[in-house]
C-alpha cells in the first residue's frame, strides 16, 4: 500500500438529495383535523368490535382488522401517560428545552402525543416531577388553527 | 420438517465513526472476506446472500444493495435485501435462516452494513420515521421514544438513573476488551450521571453511539455444516414479532402490551425457546447478546428474555448478576452501547453470540459457553426478534 492517501485528507465527493412531499391526510384524518380546525373539539374513531377508541383515529381497527365506524368526542382533559424533556437540540427539531407528553384524553383508550406548555423546565428534576405520569392536563387550542397537530398543545392542570 | 442450520463463520469490520479508506460496497467486501476467511470457504461456495440495508438516506445511495450485491460478486446468484429498520440486522438472519431451514439453499451469507458518518444530515432522516400526519412535528425521534419508556420504568418499577447508568458502565467495560467497538473508553457512574441530558431522563452516555462497519454471517445447511473446520454454532431457535407504530397505543386503558417493557421481545422469546426446548433461560443460557441502544432499553430486555421479574432488572444488574462473570453475561462485545452500525447492529448480536458459542470471541469471550441469545428491535420499538444459538445440533 502506498501511503499517497491518508486517512487526514481523504478525497470526499459532495452529494444531495432534494426530496419534497405533499402528503394527502386522507378522509379520516380529514375530518379529524377539520373538527380541531373549526370546532376546537378532538375526536376519535370506536371499534364496534372491541369498542376500542383509537386516537389517532384509525379506518380499520388495528386489532380486530373491521372498519370503524363511531365518532366519538374525547377530552378536553386528560392524564399523562408518559413524557420527557428535550434538553438537547436536534437538526430540523424545536429549539429546546421543551416537553412532550403521551396523554390518554377521557374517554379514549390510547394515548396521544403533543407538547406540553407553561412548564418550567429550567430544573430538570422540578419539570420532571411537574409532569408525573398519572397527572391531569387540559387541551389549550391555539387561536389560529390551520388542520395541523400542532393546532394544540396539553397543559398541567 | 426443516433443515438444522448452523453458522460457521462470521466476518466483522470493527465499528468506527468514520471509515473514509473505503466505500460502502469494499465495507460490505471486508466483511464478507473476513467471514470466508473464518469459515475456510471461498465465495463460489455461497449460494445466497441476504442484504440488511436500512434506509437508503443514512448512505445516501438510493437502494445500494444493488452496489454491495456486485461488489461480493453475487451474479448470477439470488439476493434479497430486508429492512425492518433497527431490526434490519437480525431480521436479514431470520431471512438467511429461512432459507436455508427450508432446503432452497445449501449456504447463505446474511450482511449488513452502514455508513452514517457521510452525512451531516442523519438527524433528519430519522426524523422522518415520524408518522408524517399526527406525530412528526411533534419532535419525535429514537431517543425520546426510549425516555418514553424509561420514564414509564421508573414510574412502575421505581428504576433510578443511577441503575440506568450501571447498565452503560458495564457495557463500557465490557467493550474494553472487544477490539471491534467504537466507543472503548472507561466510565463511571458518575460520568454518566453527570453527562447532560439529552431527553430526560436519558443522559448522554445512556445512549448509544452512529458507528459505520459491516458485519457478515455465514449460515449452511447440517450436510455442508458438519464438515465445517469451526465448531458449528446450531440455530435452535427463532421466534420474531411485530406490533403497532403508534407508541400511545402501548400506553393507555386499551394497551394489550406495555410501553415499559418488552411484552413484544417475551413473546419472541417464547417461541425460539420452545423451539430450542428451552424451560429455564437462567439455567439453559450461558450468555445474550442484547440489541440495547439505550440503557432503559436493556432492562426491558432482560426481563422480557426471562433472565429476572419484571421490574427488578436494574436491581440485579446493579448487584453483578448481567457481569462478565456473573450468572448471565449480557453483552460481553460491549453491545450497541459501545458500537451501533444501524443495519448491522442486530446482525453483530448475532454474530457475537454464535462467536460466544464457537469459543472465539477472544478478549470477551466467557468461559464454557454452550448455548447463547442474540435479540433485535426496531422500529418505534416494535419490532422484536430472538435467535438462541447453541453447540448441540
Ligand atoms: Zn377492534
Amino acid at each position: 500500500m502506498s501511503d499517497m492517501a491518508t486517512a487526514s485528507s481523504p478525497l470526499i465527493h459532495p452529494g444531495e438529495w432534494h426530496i419534497h412531499y405533499d402528503y394527502a391526510v386522507g378522509e379520516i384524518a380529514e375530518r379529524f383535523f377539520t373538527e380541531l380546525r373549526d370546532n376546537a373539539t378532538i375526536y376519535a374513531l370506536r371499534c364496534p368490535s372491541c369498542k376500542l377508541v383509537f386516537v389517532p383515529p384509525r379506518a380499520y381497527c388495528e386489532r380486530c382488522f373491521v372498519r370503524t365506524t363511531d365518532w366519538v368526542k374525547i377530552g378536553p382533559e386528560g392524564v399523562i401517560e408518559a413524557f420527557t424533556i428535550v434538553y438537547e437540540p436536534f437538526d430540523g427539531l424545536p429549539v429546546p428545552p421543551y416537553a412532550v407528553a403521551y396523554v390518554t384524553l377521557d374517554g379514549a383508550s390510547t394515548a396521544l402525543a403533543n407538547f406540553v406548555t407553561d412548564v418550567d423546565l429550567s430544573d430538570p428534576e422540578q419539570a420532571s416531577a411537574a409532569l408525573a405520569i398519572g397527572n391531569r392536563v387540559i387541551v389549550d387550542f391555539v387561536d389560529e388553527r390551520k388542520g395541523l397537530i400542532t393546532d394544540f398543545h396539553y397543559r398541567l392542570l | 420438517m426443516s433443515i438444522k442450520t448452523a453458522i460457521i463463520g462470521v466476518g466483522q469490520t470493527g465499528y468506527r465513526f468514520k471509515r473514509t479508506d473505503v466505500t460502502m460496497q469494499e465495507l460490505a467486501q471486508e466483511a464478507a472476506a473476513k467471514a470466508l476467511e473464518h469459515a475456510k470457504m471461498e465465495m463460489d461456495e455461497i449460494e445466497a446472500f441476504v442484504l440488511g440495508i436500512a434506509p437508503d438516506a443514512l448512505s445516501g445511495i438510493d437502494n445500494v444493495d444493488r452496489w454491495i450485491g456486485q461488489a461480493l460478486g453475487v451474479t448470477p446468484r439470488p439476493q434479497l435485501r430486508v429492512n425492518t429498520g433497527g431490526t434490519t440486522g437480525a431480521a436479514a438472519a431470520q431471512a438467511g435462516y429461512i432459507h436455508v431451514a427450508s432446503g432452497m439453499f445449501r449456504t447463505v451469507m446474511v450482511l449488513a452494513a452502514d455508513k452514517v458518518s457521510e452525512t451531516p444530515d442523519a438527524q433528519w432522516v430519522l426524523n422522518t420515521a415520524m408518522d408524517p400526519i399526527y406525530e412528526r412535528s411533534l419532535a419525535l425521534n429514537a431517543i425520546n421514544m426510549c425516555s418514553f419508556q424509561a420514564v414509564r420504568q421508573m414510574h412502575q418499577y421505581g428504576v433510578t438513573e443511577r441503575q440506568l447508568a450501571a447498565v452503560a458502565v458495564r457495557s463500557r467495560q465490557n467493550a474494553m476488551a472487544n477490539p471491534y467497538a467504537h466507543l472503548r473508553e472507561p466510565i463511571s457512574i458518575d460520568d454518566v450521571l453527570s453527562s447532560r441530558y439529552i431527553c430526560w431522563p436519558l443522559k448522554l452516555l445512556d445512549c448509544c453511539p452512529r458507528s459505520s462497519g459491516a458485519c457478515a454471517v455465514i449460515m449452511a445447511a447440517e450436510q455442508v455444516a458438519v464438515s465445517s473446520p469451526n465448531r458449528p454454532v446450531w440455530i435452535q431457535g427463532m421466534g420474531a414479532t411485530s406490533n403497532t407504530v403508534y407508541m400511545g397505543d402501548k400506553m393507555g386503558p386499551g394497551r394489550d402490551t406495555d410501553h415499559a417493557d418488552w411484552d413484544e421481545l417475551a413473546m419472541a422469546a417464547a417461541t425460539a425457546y420452545r423451539r430450542a426446548g428451552i424451560t429455564d433461560p437462567l439455567e439453559q443460557i450461558d450468555v445474550a447478546e442484547i440489541y440495547a441502544p439505550f440503557t432503559c432499553t436493556e432492562l426491558a430486555a432482560v426481563e422480557a428474555l426471562g433472565f429476572c421479574p419484571k421490574g427488578l432488572g436494574g436491581q440485579m444488574n446493579e448487584q453483578g448478576m448481567f457481569d462478565m462473570r456473573g450468572p448471565m453475561p449480557v453483552n460481553p462485545s460491549g453491545g450497541v452501547l459501545s458500537a451501533n452500525p444501524i443495519s448491522a447492529t442486530a446482525l453483530a448480536r448475532v454474530a457475537e453470540a454464535a462467536l460466544q458459542v464457537m469459543g472465539d470471541a477472544g478478549e470477551h469471550q466467557v468461559p464454557g459457553v454452550r448455548r447463547a441469545v442474540a435479540t433485535g428491535i426496531g422500529g418505534t420499538l416494535q419490532f422484536h426478534t430472538c435467535m438462541v444459538l447453541g453447540e448441540d445440533l
